[in-house]
């Protein structure tokens, strides 16, 4: 708008962000834009996806600021958690921290989160880590602004046991649905694929993302 | 484009939650909805037809305040009679869709109500056109209602030019259930409205007919075995 109201707003990740298990590990994506007020793209590459341990990635959707401080303080509650089992931390543990500090600050705090990840327990898992701190396990979930837009698409398509190569392409078509619709999610898609043997990062590029079909 | 948002009913009237959406194909159009009509948290009328007949091969499909629709349904019902008469045949899609828009247009502070308006005519076959906010626009497919915002992605990815009028029947059916079973103020049956230069063709799918997506936490139930 003319006078400028995104000066005087918070930064928020208006946002999609996605995670998929598939026959072997679990694909994590996100779109890249941070915006303010709805008005001001204030980044347009930051990557939602963080690593919160080797195999153990988090997406993050809401306020930007407290997205990173919830992050933050998971990452470095995990690596001690893990020194003191003397082994790599569960996913279930991880989704376990993020979720009591998003219940315990649920008056202060205004984001969400995936956590996604493979452990020697339970192999790939997904857990959504919502609002007021609700904890909920499930083969795949879809959160942010953006993923209103394609509840439908993901409803309709998704398959357990999909193969890496079919989960990657139902993830990025999705992201990038949302990406198109919603005006504040877009700009490139970060992926992350974990799967017991490593954890891979991706970056694909706008002008390289699956073409929606147009209107004529 | 957004449906209207649900209010606490009871002060402001009845909303018709709502998934609204209209294709057309290479001889006519299909027209579908849901069948719910909420007021607040409570369902008032879970079998309600949201596909209005304007003309005898033009259909519209409602959404946002069930009185303002319904209304404005009526009205242009009544004008295309009307005009029916003067011109001596059948009326254009277009001039139906041009009447709503024009009263969706002059009372837009008053009203909330969107209506997607979907028929067949003589001189350009099958044809859909949107009215949200008193603009008319001409589309290939429409979706509308608050239940729309979840199949975006959906119609997006799926929708094909040139499907023929079984393939867009399958769509429609596809995407009314995705919707419903996403957004809390669309649900019951699907009805579904097909006209071509034939006629009209209506239909209900009832709930336990609808398709059915994977879901990981639903179990089938056992067949009984027979002693």
């Amino acid at each position: 708008s003319v006078n400028g109201e995104w000066r005087s707003s918070k930064v928020s990740t208006g946002t999609t962000i996605i995670a998929v298990t598939y026959d072997g590990g679990v694909v994590i994506g996100s779109d890249s834009r941070a915006s303010m007020g709805g008005e001001y793209v204030s980044s347009r590459v930051i990557n939602k996806v963080v690593q919160v341990h080797d195999k153990i990635f988090c997406c993050m959707a809401g306020s930007l600021a407290d997205a990173q401080a919830v992050t933050n303080a998971v990452i470095h509650q995990l690596s001690f958690h893990s020194m003191q089992m003397g082994e790599p931390p569960l996913v279930q543990s991880a989704a376990s921290i993020m979720r009591s500090f998003c219940y315990n600050h649920r008056d202060e705090l205004s984001a969400g989160f995936i956590v996604a990840g493979w452990d020697s327990k339970r192999g790939p898992q997904v857990f959504q880590v919502s609002l007021g701190g609700m904890v909920l396990e499930q083969e795949f979930t879809i959160a942010g602004s953006g993923s209103t837009y394609i509840y439908g698409y993901v409803d309709a398509k998704f398959k357990p046991g999909m193969t890496r190569e079919e989960c990657l392409t139902f993830t990025t078509n999705a992201l990038s649905l949302a990406m198109d619709r919603d005006n504040v999610s877009g700009g490139v898609v970060h992926l992350a694929i974990v799967t017991e043997k490593e954890a891979e990062k991706q970056l694909i590029p706008g002008n390289k993302l699956p073409v929606i079909q147009s209107l004529e | 484009m957004q449906g209207s948002i649900s209010d606490h009913g009871t002060s402001k009237g009845l909303k018709m939650g709502t998934t609204i959406i209209a294709i057309e194909f290479d001889g006519g159009v299909v027209l579908g909805s849901d069948s719910r009509v909420s007021a607040g948290a409570s369902v008032v009328n879970r079998v309600m037809n949201k596909l209005s007949p304007l003309h005898d091969k033009i259909y519209c499909a409602l959404s946002g305040s069930a009185a303002d629709a319904q209304t404005i349904a009526e009205i242009v019902n009544y004008q295309l009679d009307v005009h029916s008469v003067e011109v001596g045949e059948d009326p254009l899609v277009r001039s139906a869709a041009t009447l709503v828009k024009n009263i969706s247009y002059k009372y837009k502070e008053e009203l909330s109500a969107h209506l997607i308006v979907g028929g067949w005519d003589k001189k350009e076959g099958g044809q859909v056109f949107a009215t949200l906010n008193g603009l008319i626009t001409r589309q290939p497919f429409a979706v509308g209602g608050s239940g729309s915002s979840y199949i975006y992605g959906f119609v997006d990815a799926e929708y094909r030019r040139r499907m023929t009028r079984q393939e867009c029947q399958e769509f429609v059916i596809n995407s009314l259930t995705l919707a419903m079973n996403r957004d809390g103020s669309s649900g019951g049956v699907a009805y579904l409205v097909t006209i071509d230069s034939e006629g009209v063709e209506e239909k209900c799918v009832l709930g336990n007919e609808l398709p059915r997506f994977y879901d990981r936490d639903v179990v089938e139930p056992a067949k009984t075995e027979k002693v």
